[in-house]
């Protein structure tokens, strides 16, 4: 092998490699990511039951419910538009509470439910999930509203 | 007054960085032109003293003269800048440590009822502060390079110093005029704001600052590079005079990574040590380059081959820390790592970037051809398994990177929102980094030039056959065992095995120290993997609600809630549970928290992680029930510290590969002298 | 500077790295151009404010329902809260446009009666109406993200825009003008 063609190999071998790395990402990126959704875009996609997701919504009012282990809560999750239940296993994070916005991390199951490994909150007075307040617009129009108790 | 005194500094440092670049120019316009026979004797190690190497082409004295006065002054100007940014640094810690609420920084991070060592770090755990350590440790690393670089020819080490002043320069202009440290604020706060409760912690004191000598200490590899395209200097001599800079940004790097995990697994109290997040991702992105450039620069040191990739590497690594720092500072993508987010720094910072990295690029893509190129090999040999690395290296870089950038291109495109979690980068870049494993074992086995296969396979046996009886055992005893955990830690052990072969059969006492530190530097990673499959593989973990007297099983391990109890610290007041923990010996007592800050008012989990020798029992006090009971997560995982143990080793093993290659390059220059 | 460069076969390989740099910058800047922070613009502006109907905050005021800002008229809707600190801090603006005859509906969220009554005691009240939103619901629903927030709609109910974060005197000519174009 002549020293310029062993260049030139080892060039396209470089590229090569990068653009193999592009297309094993792209191809991991198509599985992996975990995108983001509504209870009404998963009632509309059909998330399938495995896949790692993000679901972003509004704890419904009354909704969270200790299980007598202790350390497992469900409740649900609402746009307005539909809801999704939800259960978690762990230590929730300080900001949640019904009538809040979630962010929660985890995979649908079978039956609809959705298993959240991990819920998001900031400690942030001022937040809320940007997501959340993005995502809530496209559910249309309000139900007329609860005669909720002030805090 | 001291404030004032710190601006002072950093402008009149700013200002001997322009000079430096002046003079620089000015340096490299006088005429002095090599011929091809002389460029390849000046690429070889200069016999003697520098200034008597320098040979002008017939320009007559008068040019040589102009050369040296201008060329003698850079170096003092060099170190002056240095010193003047390590003073601004230096008050400002003073401020810190006073507390002078006078001036905006300290009274928006730090607080007078914090302990001293907070105070102290608190100067660097925010955007101005560290930005002007990076600026500090930027200057000095030039410092450094200009008083102790002695091997390199004169001409490349000038513009070499060039290209750090260059570099310094947008810095001094970000942290003057995007980010000032020193702004005082009228009238002064009656306290401060505190700092984020998460920071405070003797990890802050350690992480960052090990991190930006790593990140920075990239910048002269950059700046080498450089000054080898400006003065078309690329050979084995700019390979050896760039090494040990590599390798001392290098380890710090590791050091750096390696301690902020380990921050990140017991302060977060998620049990994990490494999520992926773009901050983290941040920092092992240089890293990936620098070991990639580390081997590349080995290949070019010893067999001149990999010039304009080498060179092209030593630019990419530190474009990788700017490209870090941006991503972080400019708040495109969130993180847990949040600095204030101000756009018009983003906009600066990705204008030095352009500048920087799009300069540097453009100047390899004109100048690159013109550097000669390197010798040949045989794709079965040592070069070519280096080769392999960095490609390997490179491979696993662009998929970090890609997923870290991923969910900011796809919002701009289509803007949907996702977010890339381990998952991706778990399935991406575990099985590249397994293969690289195996790369890593059998090059150090090879010979330069040329392999035989046999020979090879018949070294190779040992390690293959350690891996198979591995992954048989922990299949049978482990059978639910994951595929990427299960290869992991069957190929650990053949890694730390084949890892020491290089030592099998030589006279230990006569092998060189770089060699013991490429070996203990790869059975690291050996033990490293190990950790991680383990972790992955094996954790048990219990979350229950407890009353006061109830006993948990964690893995081997019986723990005892034995009571709940208020306590109170400087600054935060907590609930404070006493865990009694035991597995067949005497009990042993852990207390974690949870704790209320009341500057800034927050809440954190201290986790209490009782380690024993064979891995650690990881405890969380979580909220308590209606019913009075508290929550508890327990994590039992086995040998988990072989993670940071790994990482201890490999950075060891950086250290003693750098002591032995200064420690050689010294004798050797004795030996020249003498031979003289 | 001279020595005879070799002529370079493969130029274009050269200048692939600099390629990736300008794409990966290409990608920062468009980053940069809508940074992403909690607080997003609502996807709302343009669009007719959703029905609701909220009670009153607090004894003494009307409550509020989207029916309240389809008559004709503009009207700024001020998301607050008594718990907010920026909320007490545009107070003067808002009583600077109240006497300038500018139609202030307010929106109280997950507010206690008593509360909202002290916050108007002690900052004023320039509100028409205050609608007592204790979930957030309609706050989500018209795509604000936190208080205080001040969104501008038209006569027919059209939200035409949307003040993120509390109203500072310099911001008063923005507001101003955006209610004058709503007409």
């Amino acid at each position: 092998m002549k020293a310029k063609h062993q260049r030139l190999t080892l060039t396209l071998l470089a590229v090569a490699a990068l653009i193999g790395a592009a297309l094993l990402a792209m191809s991991a990126l198509k599985d992996q990511a975990a995108y983001f959704y509504t209870p009404s875009d998963a009632a509309r996609d059909h998330v399938a039951p495995g896949r790692a997701v993000r679901l972003g919504g509004m704890v419904t009012k009354g909704s969270i419910k200790k299980l007598p282990d202790g350390v497992t809560i469900t409740f649900l999750v609402t746009d307005n538009a539909a809801t999704v239940p939800v259960r978690f296993s762990g230590i929730v994070p300080a900001l949640f509470k019904e009538g809040s916005g979630v962010v929660a991390d985890g995979r649908f199951d079978a039956s609809g439910l959705f298993v959240a490994d991990q819920i998001l909150a900031k400690h942030d007075e001022r937040y809320m999930p940007p997501q959340v307040a993005g995502a809530m617009h496209k559910s249309g129009s309000l139900e007329a509203d609860e005669k909720a108790k002030a805090r | 007054m001291i404030a004032e005194a710190g601006l002072v500094a950093l402008w009149l440092g700013a200002a001997l960085c322009a000079l430096q670049l002046v003079l620089v120019v000015l340096a490299l316009k006088t005429p002095f032109v090599l011929s091809e026979v002389e460029a390849r004797e000046a690429s070889a190690p200069p016999a003697a003293r520098p200034s008597t190497s320098l040979r002008t082409n017939g320009e007559g004295n008068e040019a040589g003269e102009t050369w040296r006065a201008l060329s003698s002054a850079i170096r003092p100007v060099a170190v002056a800048q240095g010193l003047l940014t390590c003073l601004a640094f230096a008050l400002l810690i003073l401020l810190f440590v006073r507390v002078d609420l006078s001036v905006l920084l300290v009274a928006q991070n730090d607080h007078s009822e914090k302990p001293f060592l907070y105070r102290f770090a608190a100067s660097w755990g925010n955007h101005e502060g560290s930005m002007l350590m990076w600026v500090s440790i930027l200057s000095i690393a030039g410092a450094a390079v200009a008083v102790l670089e002695r091997r390199l020819n004169e001409r490349t080490l000038v513009a070499t110093l060039g290209g750090q002043a260059a570099i310094g320069l947008g810095f001094y202009a970000f942290l003057l005029f995007a980010s000032n440290p020193f702004a005082r604020l009228t009238p002064p706060a009656m306290e401060g704001q505190g700092l984020n409760p998460l920071l405070q912690d003797p990890g802050l004191a350690f992480h960052p600052p090990t991190l930006y000598l790593g990140y920075v200490g990239l910048s002269v590899a950059f700046s080498f590079a450089i000054g080898a395209l400006v003065t078309r200097d690329v050979g084995p001599a700019f390979a050896r005079a760039m090494r040990p800079w590599v390798l001392g940004a290098w380890i710090f790097l590791t050091i750096g990574i390696t301690a902020g995990s380990y921050w990140a697994y017991y302060e977060l109290g998620w049990g994990g040590w490494w999520f992926w997040d773009p901050v983290e991702n941040a920092s092992l992105m240089p890293w990936l380059a620098a070991t990639a450039l580390l081997h590349s620069v080995t290949v070019l040191a010893t067999r001149d081959g990999l010039r304009a990739w080498t060179v092209m590497l030593g630019v990419v690594a530190f474009s990788m820390s700017m490209v870090g720092t941006f991503l972080v500072r400019s708040g495109i993508l969130t993180s847990v790592h949040a600095f204030a987010v101000d756009p018009r720094r983003g906009s600066f910072l990705l204008a030095l970037l352009a500048l920087y990295i799009g300069g540097a690029l453009a100047l390899f893509a004109l100048r690159v051809g013109t550097v000669r190129e390197g010798s040949r090999f045989d794709a079965l040999s040592r070069e070519g398994s280096l080769v392999l690395n960095n490609l390997l290296l490179t491979v696993i870089l662009g998929i970090v990177l890609v997923g870290t950038l991923y969910p900011l291109i796809l919002e701009g495109v289509t803007g949907e929102k996702l977010s890339v979690g381990p998952p991706y980068f778990n399935s991406a870049a575990g099985p590249l980094a397994l293969i690289l494993g195996v790369v890593m074992v059998a090059g150090p086995l090879m010979r330069w030039r040329r392999e035989e296969v046999k020979p090879l396979l018949r070294r190779l046996a040992p390690a293959a056959a350690l891996v198979l009886i591995a992954l048989v055992v922990i299949k049978v005893t482990a059978p639910a065992i994951g595929i990427l955990p299960l290869l992991g830690l069957g190929l650990s052990f053949g890694i730390m095995l084949g890892s020491i072969e290089p030592l099998i059969g030589r006279n230990l006492r006569r092998t060189p120290l770089f060699t013991w530190g490429m070996v203990i530097a790869h059975f690291g990673i050996g033990v490293a993997l190990a950790g991680m499959a383990c972790d992955s593989a094996f954790t048990a973990e219990r979350l229950v609600a407890a009353s006061v007297g109830d006993r948990v099983q964690v893995g081997p391990w019986q723990v005892t809630l034995k009571a709940v109890t208020p306590g109170f610290g400087p600054n935060w007041t907590s609930m404070d549970a006493t865990l009694e923990a035991a597995r067949g010996g005497a009990p042993v007592t852990l207390l974690p928290q949870a704790r209320y800050y009341w500057a800034p008012p927050t809440e954190t989990s201290e986790s209490a992680i009782l380690t024993a020798w064979n891995g650690q029992l990881y405890t969380v006090l979580g909220s308590q029930a209606e019913d009075g009971r508290w929550q508890l997560r327990l994590w039992w995982k086995p040998f988990v510290t072989l993670i940071w143990a790994g990482g201890g080793l490999v950075a060891l093993g950086g250290a003693l590969a750098l002591i032995g290659r200064v420690l050689r390059e010294r004798r050797s220059a004795k030996n020249r002298e003498a031979t003289a | 500077m001279s020595a005879a460069p070799s002529p370079a076969r493969r130029p274009w390989l050269l200048w692939v790295p600099l390629i990736g740099f300008i794409l990966l910058a290409t990608i920062f800047i468009i980053g940069l151009r809508k940074p992403d922070d909690p607080t997003i613009t609502s996807k709302m502006i343009g669009r007719p404010m959703p029905a609701f109907a909220l009670p009153a905050a607090t004894s003494g005021v009307d409550g509020l329902t989207s029916a309240d800002l389809a008559t004709g008229t503009p009207h700024l809707v001020n998301i607050f809260a008594s718990w907010c600190v920026p909320c007490a801090g545009e107070a003067p603006q808002l009583e600077i446009l109240a006497k300038n005859k500018v139609p202030i509906v307010g929106i109280a969220i997950r507010d206690r009666p008593d509360d909202v009554a002290g916050f108007l005691a002690r900052y004023g009240n320039p509100y028409a109406r205050i609608g007592s939103d204790t979930t957030s619901k309609v706050q989500i629903a018209i795509g604000s993200s936190g208080v205080p927030e001040t969104f501008v709609v038209d006569g027919k109910g059209v939200i035409r825009m949307q003040k993120i974060g509390p109203i500072m005197p310099e911001d008063l000519p923005g507001v101003q003008a955006a209610l004058e174009a709503a007409r």
